[in-house]
């Protein structure tokens, strides 16, 4: 009997209120979908890194015949310095991998990669030096290979990949901190109004509230109406949100970014983040509703 | 059952003790009538059985219970074996008179079927019977408070309190009600009722309770009530807030002169 009168008392309360209700689904949506925007872009970063850190490489270019490196001396590397740094890089713990790559065979990737583009009719074979690829066991460790190469005999340059990623990671890390930055004053935002809003209804309702006093309802029934609302404008809040997101992600993400290459986040991402934010939302509902009411609703 | 020990009452911003050492014992089953004029600490009185607030001093103790050692958890079901009537009806003008006595039941989780059928037998005693659909602006003062009469008793409570249940009601309408109430008391609920109608108080003749300015200045028993002549000193004592509101009867200009107020 009192779940369904509880009920009854939400329906009442949300109806005679609908323009409080809605606002504060509105503002949760806001603050949801800035989180949400935030949470998933460090998970794009992630998703990133993990991707790049399977392929990135630190390389070694060789000396060879055209090289204008100063440490060349305009001299190709010799055989015994290539047996040397192959030696070397095998001996280092750090190195999971090391790959010999020719002229030719750069020459060879190259062209496969940027085919049907006019750079390659004044490309020939050595302008690509070869190289050692080296496949780190842990990739943030390249600075142990460039240190220790960068200048040895019959090494041009050593060239670490993760410095053409790093501007992309900042953009992210930017976004993501905009975005969270955001999220936390929209969430602030929510809080006060779900605040304004419950004492208005308790305001509404004191009546009630006095009657129900009167005759010894415990608190928490009493609470409990306006605690019931303000979950279910919020959890609506972060449907919406999510319904935004998964939008986003559908038709940008999956639909346009994902042709392009493997390292971006889906709609399924969303599905990992959607249990926090709803977690949350509920949360943030139950902690400023009861706070709200503790002054108004003394027994 | 309704026990005061030494109680005083001083409400914050005041200086004058609302209600100011009164000692007093109930008994289960009693009629009192608690009398005095405006602002003499009748409904002090009765905010304290219900532990709307808490003594400045004395000790109030209610079926045994000292309420100023009751965690606020204990406070819903104290108040589920008291009821409470007003001089303005506090009825919800939403709700028919049905769901009126009903939403007294629903919010303490009574079954279905017991408020099915607790309600109809409570608005037939109250003299309501077959008008549980109307709502409360179709009835008239006297139906509204036999309402809240049946809104208070219906979870049979061993204390009834009623503050002025009279005080908007005419002569022979208030007679009416407070037979209802003396009913009520036979079928051994304590009653309690705070008043300033001398004509109540002599026409049922019970233990009257007399408070002047937060003192109790008389307690006897089968007594009548003889408002002290001109009070000119009354209205220059009353505190603002404190006791009941001032009261006019509607219709009823000798009443005025009789209370000797202006």
């Amino acid at each position: 009997m009192r779940s369904r009168f509880i009920l009854g008392e939400v329906g009442t309360g949300l109806r005679r209120n609908l323009s409080m209700a809605a606002s504060v689904v509105l503002v949760t949506m806001v603050s949801i979908f800035l989180l949400g925007l935030g949470l998933l872009a460090q998970r794009q970063a992630d998703t990133m890194k993990g991707y790049w850190y399977d392929r990135i490489q630190v390389t070694i270019f060789l000396c060879n015949a055209v090289a204008v490196q100063p440490n060349c001396q305009g001299q190709p590397a010799t055989d015994a310095q290539k047996q040397t740094i192959k030696a070397q890089l095998q001996a280092m713990p750090e190195v999971e991998n090391v790959y010999y790559e020719s002229e030719q065979q750069a020459y060879d990737r190259f062209k496969q990669q940027m085919s049907g583009s006019q750079v390659l009719d004044n490309l020939k074979v050595g302008d690509i030096p070869s190289s050692y690829r080296v496949q780190l066991k842990d990739p943030t460790k390249f600075a142990v290979v460039t240190s220790q190469f960068d200048g040895a005999p019959g090494v041009a340059s050593v060239q670490d990949q993760e410095k053409v990623l790093k501007p992309l990671f900042t953009v992210i890390n930017v976004v993501t901190w905009v975005a969270v930055v955001l999220a936390a004053a929209m969430v602030v935002c929510a809080s006060l109004l779900m605040g304004t809003t419950i004492r208005q209804a308790a305001v509404t309702r004191r009546r009630e509230i006095a009657i129900m006093r009167l005759v010894g309802a415990s608190s928490m029934t009493i609470r409990m109406p306006f605690i019931i609302e303000m979950l279910i404008v919020s959890v609506l809040g972060v449907f919406l949100a999510g319904v935004a997101l998964w939008t986003l992600l559908h038709f940008v993400f999956d639909g346009k970014l994902s042709q392009m290459s493997g390292a971006w986040i889906g709609t399924g991402d969303l599905w990992v983040l959607a249990p926090w934010m709803v977690l949350g939302a509920a949360a943030l509902a139950t902690v400023t509703s009861v706070v709200a009411l503790r002054r108004y609703l003394r027994i | 059952m309704i026990r005061f020990d030494k109680v005083s009452k001083v409400y914050p911003r005041s200086t004058r003790a609302a209600l100011d050492d009164v000692t007093l014992d109930i008994e289960r089953g009693e009629f009192v009538f608690v009398v005095g004029p405006s602002g003499s600490g009748k409904s002090t009185l009765l905010r304290l059985v219900l532990r709307e607030e808490l003594p400045t001093d004395g000790t109030v103790l209610v079926a045994g219970q000292n309420l100023s050692q009751m965690s606020a958890r204990q406070v819903p079901r104290l108040r589920r074996e008291m009821g409470a009537v007003f001089q303005d009806f506090r009825l919800l003008p939403g709700k028919t008179v049905h769901q009126n006595v009903a939403f007294a039941l629903q919010v303490i989780g009574k079954p279905g079927h017991v408020i099915r059928q607790l309600v109809p037998e409570t608005l037939e005693m109250v003299g309501l019977g077959g008008m549980g659909g109307r709502l409360p602006h179709e009835l008239s003062g006297g139906e509204q408070q036999r309402v809240a009469i049946a809104r208070a008793v219906v979870n049979k409570p061993s204390i009834l309190l009623c503050d002025e249940p009279t005080g908007n009601l005419d002569p022979k309408i208030s007679l009416e009600i407070v037979h209802l109430l003396g009913r009520i008391n036979r079928t051994g609920t304590t009653v309690v009722m705070a008043t300033h109608d001398d004509e109540i108080v002599n026409d049922l003749r019970k233990r009257v309770i007399q408070l002047d300015e937060g003192a109790m200045v008389r307690d006897e028993r089968d007594a009548r009530y003889e408002p002290m002549a001109p009070l000119s000193t009354d209205a220059a004592h009353r505190p603002a807030g404190a006791g009941g509101a001032t009261k006019q009867k509607p219709g009823a200009a000798p009443a005025v002169a009789r209370k000797g107020k202006a």
